[in-house]
């Protein structure tokens, strides 16, 4: 645990916040975890039309000790699964996961056997992309969605652990989707 | 000889020698239901493989000739010709020497298998499991399917890996996903499934696996219980 | 150092390789064993390779696959023919056209049905189009996993033209359910030839690149010469086929061999090459792309030719009936169709409502077709029972093959030539698990 960790919570560790969070949603590196179309989209993603470069995200890191972001894109198998948890437990804190394209985040047109319905039954995902394959542009907006909004809001220290309490009391108490009522939007 | 091409199907009298291949399709509506459209009361009947009729056409009978000659005595009476394509059941226990033939006789000359995949037909009782064996010419230009059929009880197929190297692989996944042991493969074991799966997933008896899909208050069936239109 | 009496350890996952690695550490021998895992940054998927290595030589590689199988021909046995084309078109995802041209061949040979000229014209073109992508694709990922970058940043730029093109024509970049049993799904939009003119005008000018930056390159030849050899006999007892086959010096196209979508009519060669390497593989995929370049050209010309022909074919029971336009609401059938089915014809409402949710029926049978797609000979085998859906299909890929070979490539190379090796194969697991 570093120094910010020991800074009480105030305005002195929202300030450092803010600036970490600033460094570290400007030097976002994923991960390599390319599996179907979807990753072939992801390459179209770091090629120079859609320029990943740009971000700083045209490194796509091999060992995933060096990453901070997995994008799971493709049909999760069954077979498949372990590595993608073996993987995401290799990451070091703190560590985000897109789910792009319908099969990673449902299982997609594959409902059987073969297919993890939804790379979420295996880690945690903080953005799911649907498509099929999603348009490099749309894994864009999830970049930025994700980098300005998780990433640059990333609490430390005392905040880190106030908001992993919080989110284990809402979830507790959060409906199923299968609860939740209105329109499918 | 090819069967009928068009789409309406008349009804074919049955094979007195495969019953098991005869396939009896009922209309969509009207099973037992007060349906009374009359579309309930349409059978139709046709047979799976049927037997095609001498001559067989282009260079089927070729073939089928060059093979009785060099495998007299051999039952390779099952001949099906349908979409210009041969296609010849051969017994199991004579699969190795008709594949042998045919790679090395210079008029079959078929150098490349190129699949074998499996089919199960649950309802042919007594051959479920067939499994099926694509061959090119490249020297002729041409192409055979060899058909083998097994039962659900006794599913062992002689493995032509030896003839064919090729079919390596093509062996392993017909056995993961049916269930077809072949009988001596190096290494038969699973190769698309993971290791300790249970079952041989495209079976007809296997479930297709799906999870009903709920989102606020509506339930999808997967795909294999939904309402199905044939 | 270690000491010798602690001994090394291993780490192994799943299945039954951990009694392989626990034999090795007990014999105690020079070899170590190394998994290049299902997840690596070569991007040809997910292929796990267990390499058993003395020093950097590799002395036993075993390809271990099935991390992407998707149960795709199961999932088509409840699915319509039509829908069919989506799902298969999901296998070998580089190239997508192929997979659905395959299915739609095997189909319409179970219906004895012939598809409009047009509906061949357009099938060649966007196969050879995806062809030239495909290649892109394999050039530039085997260029970046031995360093040349600018391989894939040059191969990428010109496979977004492609894309474009496909975008505008069928509404998707990949996966595009196109090809469908009885035609294609939608004709050219109305700037489609003057787009394609630009795609054509743009590959002229960029695809000479690829030749000039890598053909005479120290380096690429370096990794690329005498490496993963395979010759003629080795391809013939592996059932190589493709550029595979075609680096061993041997001819055999199927577009040449047994032509299928009129390919008999079009003015192309066949590239062969005769070192049996990876440098013969590259060469022979950079020669391709421009023959594929040239039967676009001519593609073009019979599209000119035969502007407002139809493009599926007429039979209303097998025709698949919409018509796709982008709407006020996003996209949908297009009006003047709705204007057909609601207002004017009830047996065309009928056909549409039939077409759709029950499918057409294919009479009872078996039918093998077998297209020659950038990786090799892709083959589909349809099995029909006489109802709306297929009882089995089997799709043959290339790269099932061709990894099977890895091995024979690979043993007694160094581990820097099984990268090049399995790059010049272009294996597309989402074939080759299906």
């Amino acid at each position: 645990m570093g120094i910010e960790d020991k800074l009480p919570s105030g305005v002195l560790l929202t300030t450092v916040e803010g600036v970490i969070g600033w460094l570290r949603q400007a030097s976002f590196w994923p991960a390599t975890m390319g599996l179907a179309c979807c990753a072939i989209e992801m390459m179209a993603f770091g090629a120079p039309r859609f320029d990943a470069g740009r971000w700083g995200q045209e490194v796509f890191r091999a060992s995933p000790r060096q990453a901070d972001l997995l994008i799971v894109s493709g049909r999760v198998s069954q077979k498949m699964a372990p590595v993608i948890r073996q993987v995401y437990d290799q990451m070091p804190n703190p560590k985000w996961v897109i789910s792009m394209g319908a099969c990673a985040s449902s299982g997609g047109m594959f409902n059987n056997y073969a297919i993890v319905q939804g790379c979420d039954h295996i880690v945690p995902v903080d953005v799911y992309l649907p498509g099929c394959p999603p348009r490099p542009d749309m894994l864009i907006d999830a970049m930025f969605k994700l980098r300005k909004g998780d990433v640059a809001h990333y609490p430390i220290g005392p905040d880190r652990i106030a908001a992993d309490e919080a989110a284990e009391q809402a979830a507790l108490v959060a409906p199923s989707t299968l609860e939740m009522k209105g329109l499918m939007r | 000889m090819t069967e009928p091409s068009s789409a309406d199907l008349a009804e074919v009298k049955a094979a007195a020698s495969a019953p098991a291949r005869e396939v009896t399709r009922q209309g969509m509506w009207g099973h037992g239901s007060g349906d009374t459209s009359g579309y309930g009361g349409i059978v139709r009947s046709f047979e799976r493989f049927p037997r095609a009729d001498r001559p067989y056409g282009s260079y089927f009978d070729e073939i089928v000739d060059r093979l009785h000659g060099l495998l007299p005595g051999m039952d390779l009476e099952h001949v099906v010709v349908a979409h210009d394509e041969l296609t010849i059941f051969v017994p199991k226990a004579d699969l190795l020497d008709v594949l042998t033939a045919c790679r090395d006789d210079a008029l079959l000359r078929f150098e490349v298998c190129v699949s074998v995949s499996g089919v199960h037909f649950p309802d042919m009782v007594g051959e479920e499991l067939h499994a099926v064996y694509h061959l090119l010419s490249i020297t002729h230009n041409r192409r055979l399917r060899l058909q083998v059929t097994c039962a659900d009880a006794d599913s062992h197929i002689p493995s032509s890996v030896s003839v064919y190297p090729m079919t390596d692989w093509h062996e392993r996944e017909t056995y993961d996903m049916f269930g077809i042991i072949f009988d001596g493969h190096p290494a038969l074991t699973r190769i698309l499934m993971p290791d300790d799966w249970d079952g041989f997933p495209q079976r007809k008896d296997y479930p297709l696996g799906g999870i009903p899909v709920e989102y606020k208050g509506a339930v999808v069936p997967p795909p294999d219980q939904r309402r199905s239109y044939s | 150092m270690t000491d010798e009496s602690v001994g090394t350890v291993y780490v192994a996952q799943g299945g039954d390789w951990d009694e392989i690695v626990r034999a090795q550490a007990d014999r105690g021998d020079e070899t170590i064993v190394i998994n290049m895992g299902p997840q690596h940054p070569s991007t040809h998927g997910v292929l796990r390779l267990i390499l058993e290595m003395d020093g950097e030589t590799v002395t036993s590689l075993r390809p271990g696959i099935g991390f992407l199988h998707t149960g795709i021909e199961k999932n088509m046995e409840y699915r319509t023919f039509s829908q069919g084309s989506t799902f298969v078109t999901r296998m070998d995802y580089v190239a997508p056209i192929f997979n659905e041209v395959a299915y739609c061949l095997a189909v319409e040979k179970l219906l004895d049905m012939k598809v409009p000229e047009r509906a061949d014209v357009l099938r060649v073109l966007f196969m050879e189009l995806n062809r030239i992508a495909s290649h892109l694709v394999a050039v530039g990922t085997g260029g970046m996993e031995i360093g040349a970058l600018t391989m894939m940043t040059i191969g990428f730029r010109e496979r977004e033209m492609i894309l474009d093109f496909f975008e505008a024509v069928c509404g998707t970049r990949m996966n595009h359910a196109y090809v469908r049993p009885g035609g294609v799904s939608i004709d050219l939009p109305d700037d489609g030839l003057p787009r394609l003119k630009g795609v054509i005008d743009w590959l002229h000018k960029h695809l000479w690149e690829y030749g000039a930056f890598c053909n005479e390159n120290p380096i690429f030849k370096g990794r690329m010469k005498g490496v993963a050899t395979l010759d003629l006999t080795q391809c013939m007892v592996y059932g190589a086929s493709g550029p595979v086959l075609r680096a061993a010096g041997f001819p055999w196209d199927l577009r040449k061999a047994q032509p299928y979508c009129g390919y008999e009519t079009y003015d192309f060669d066949v590239i062969t090459w005769d070192t049996n390497d990876a440098y013969g593989r590259f060469r022979i995929r950079l020669a391709e792309m421009s023959e594929s370049l040239k039967i676009v050209e001519q593609c073009y010309d019979r599209l000119e030719e035969t502007t407002g022909q139809p493009v599926m074919v007429e039979d209303p029971k097998y025709a698949w009936p919409a018509q796709l336009t982008v709407g006020a609401d996003g996209q949908g059938n297009s009006n003047e169709h709705i204007k057909h089915i609601m207002g004017e014809s009830m047996e065309a409402l009928i056909h549409h409502f039939k077409t759709v949710t029950e499918g057409f029926r294919v009479p009872a049978g078996q039918a093998y077709a077998a297209i020659e797609s950038p990786k090799g000979e892709l083959g589909c085998h349809v099995v029909s029972d006489g109802g709306t859906r297929p009882y089995r299909v089997h799709m043959r890929d290339p790269g099932f093959n061709h990894l099977q070979a890895a091995p024979a490539m690979c043993e007694g190379a160094m581990i820097s030539d099984v990268v090049v090796a399995v790059a010049s194969l272009d294996p597309v697991l989402g074939g080759v698990d299906r």
